[in-house]
């Protein structure tokens, strides 16, 4: 599915990941944890072909082609989704519009037409229930003036409608409260199959609680300096992350 | 010759070619006084110092069209909010043409400005109203001095006109360059309510300066919503005079669409004559090329208890230049005045640019004043985020465009309006979005 290979990137001047090696299998679960400032979301961002960092070395291969070049949207319709840390509020575009035309643009990319109107309502309908997503919501101007919770509600839900192969969620747990966060577990514990993989980036054990990785890796001065099976999580829980930074210091 | 010149010699030609009563003509010999006096503006008045007239003036404009240049239906139908059943007047090269026009003098009269000077049925509104709110300044005068034919509506007291106005103005390129003057008054009674629609569009390549001057009254409790829609071709000009005096507890509105033309200005100006009155302007501007759009306003609040609203947002690719002057002025008297003005901008090149000028008098004590400008680039977070859901480039700018234009396109009160204001900026934009914002 996804393979990361020796990846370095930098924004600028400044190097952030120094050599990431990933490989994600379809139907895996990855967990990507460590502390602030290591590297997390930038890897994410890297992933999903944000512009403004450059990648310096290393390759991004999904689906045994490599996207290093591609832009954010074709990577987007080749199936990656990312689920974002702070969504972005934009007044004057509806949730319910903005949706309609990144399902729409997909598939005008991959040369097929526009989604009837019809089956469009009925699998709005369908993944806002699965979200608990109130129908007034869709109305409302994307992201604009949510609480915390909503805007990672409205993330999942954007993931269940656009049916990604590799979602990466970018601490979708932090700022949700116990119900929400089960909500949202739950949404992507439904959406999870043999055939997709997702990534979950967090600081905390919590959400491993509910979404259960297959394997988790700890990122630290831009490497993944330690992976192991979802028992690591819990350590790291216990432990905090001082005794890795003291093992790879060492 | 220079333009100028030609204006004040065909002067004479004009008065008697138009046939007109005593007292325009008195009105008309000293606008022509005025502008002879006072000529065209220059980038020395300090209304007019980001907007040059130099470029459009250099042309030999015929200032007397020629007669038959008739269009056919289906050669103007695109212009048209033809979904909706409405009231035309509609003026080819300057001339009324009857054909494509639907008038009435059915409970309202919906006609000709020609009509309205020289019938003595007339005679004492356009003494009342004629040219006692147009600025006596030398664009105005001059339009004042060949004021012979537009508009003229005059909705009676308690009328809920059933279906908008539209004025519409083309010119056809018979001539090779053509100036255009019209000339409109608009007169609203007590608690009457009327939607218009004004357009000009050039179906040629040949230059064409439209001045043009438009009084606008609007008595007690009277609402006015009236639209322009300027979207015209490269070597079309504008100088649009729109002038409203309201009476107590009216609202008037005006949307100004700005896409396109080569140089468009707009002197827009509120008169507030008694108290709880409500003004609203709001504009969107997008342009690209070398195009240039002047909005020049003015709010002058006199009385208490009274609003306004400006809104304009602007955006400027290319090398396109925009101006925005706002002029709020609150008399001492006029306590509990609540003005607002609010003009945002965004560059999309580094070759375009905007002038942007609150102006602000306030010689009240007790008044809630508010502006705001910003010029900015597009939202780059904001476009990756779009982007990372599969909206290409060119579409996730579009919809970010469209979002930025949205409070004012949602106050549009006309569906069909609405949509063709969408569709021309989607169509701008060179994006088909697939909903209707």
């Amino acid at each position: 599915m996804l393979k990361i290979n020796n990846l370095h990137a930098s924004v600028e001047d400044k190097t952030i990941l120094r050599g990431i090696n990933l490989d994600v299998k379809p139907g895996e679960v990855h967990a990507i944890m460590g502390p602030n400032g290591s590297g997390k979301s930038t890897l994410a961002s890297v992933i999903a072909g944000k512009e403004e960092f450059e990648l310096d070395e290393g390759d991004i291969v999904f689906e045994n082609e490599n996207i290093n070049e591609l832009s954010p949207d074709e990577r987007a319709h080749k199936g990656l989704f990312l689920s974002f840390q702070y969504p972005v509020e934009i007044p004057g575009v509806s949730v319910t519009n903005f949706i309609k035309t990144a399902i729409n643009e997909t598939r005008k990319a991959k040369g097929m037409d526009d989604m009837p109107a019809n089956e469009m309502l009925k699998l709005i309908r369908e993944k806002s229930e699965l979200l608990d997503i109130n129908r007034k919501f869709l109305s409302r101007s994307l992201n604009e003036g949510f609480s915390g919770g909503e805007k990672k509600r409205n993330e999942i839900f954007q993931m269940a409608m656009l049916e990604p192969k590799l979602a990466i969620l970018d601490e979708t747990d932090s700022g949700l409260d116990i119900d929400a966060l089960r909500i949202v577990a739950n949404g992507v514990n439904k959406l999870k199959s043999k055939d997709n993989s997702v990534i979950l980036i967090t600081h905390y054990q919590r959400l491993l609680d509910y979404v259960v990785p297959d394997y988790v890796h700890v990122l630290y001065e831009g490497r993944i300096v330690k992976s192991g099976p979802k028992e690591l999580a819990q350590e790291l829980e216990a432990k905090g992350y001082d005794w890795i930074k003291e093992e790879v210091n060492a | 010759m220079e333009l100028k010149e030609k204006l004040v010699s065909s002067f004479m030609a004009f008065e008697d070619y138009v046939d007109v009563n005593d007292s325009i003509h008195d009105i008309r010999t000293e606008a022509i006084r005025t502008f002879e006096k006072e000529g065209f503006p220059t980038k020395k008045q300090e209304a007019w110092k980001y907007t040059s007239l130099n470029s459009v003036l250099k042309h030999d404009y015929s200032v007397f069209p020629k007669e038959d240049n008739s269009l056919e239906f289906k050669d103007v139908k695109p212009y048209f909010i033809h979904e909706i059943d409405a009231y035309r007047l509609v003026f080819v090269d300057g001339k009324y043409s009857s054909n494509l026009s639907q008038t009435t003098h059915e409970g309202l009269d919906v006609c000709l400005m020609s009509a309205a000077l020289n019938k003595p049925k007339y005679r004492v509104i356009i003494e009342n109203y004629f040219n006692k709110i147009a600025t006596k300044d030398g664009i105005a005068s001059l339009n004042t001095a060949f004021s012979a034919e537009g508009a003229y509506i005059h909705i009676p007291k308690n009328k809920l006109v059933d279906k908008p106005i539209q004025i519409l103005h083309f010119s056809t390129g018979n001539e090779s360059a053509l100036m255009l003057q019209p000339r409109n008054l608009i007169i609203v009674d007590e608690n009457s309510h009327v939607q218009i629609i004004e357009r000009h569009h050039s179906l040629t390549s040949h230059p064409i300066l439209t001045n043009s001057v438009t009084e606008i009254f609007t008595n007690k409790r009277a609402i006015v919503d009236y639209y322009k829609i300027q979207n015209d071709t490269q070597n079309a000009s504008l100088i649009d005079n729109t002038f409203i005096s309201q009476k107590q507890e009216s609202i008037a509105k005006v949307h100004t669409f700005s896409f396109g033309g080569k140089l468009t200005r707009n002197n827009l100006n509120f008169y507030q004559n008694g108290e709880r009155i409500d003004s609203t302007l709001k504009g969107v501007t997008i342009i690209g090329d070398k195009q240039h759009v002047d909005h020049n306003t003015l709010v002058h609040h006199v009385e208490p208890n009274c609003e306004s609203h400006q809104d304009y947002k602007g955006i400027f690719g290319d090398k396109a230049t925009g101006v925005f002057n706002g002029k709020v002025l609150v008399e001492k008297e006029a306590q509990k005045t609540n003005a607002f003005q609010a003009n945002n901008n965004i560059l999309l090149s580094d070759k375009a640019s905007i002038n942007t000028k609150p102006q602000l008098e306030i010689f009240a004590d007790d008044v809630k004043c508010s502006h705001g400008c910003t010029i900015g680039q597009l939202d780059e977070s904001a476009m990756f985020y779009l982007r990372s859901r599969g909206i290409p480039e060119k579409e996730a700018r579009a919809l970010l465009m469209f979002a930025f234009t949205s409070n004012v396109l949602d106050s549009v009160k006309i569906p069909e309006m609405k949509n063709r204001i969408t569709k021309i900026i989607a169509n701008k934009l060179g994006v088909n979005l697939g909903f209707e914002l």
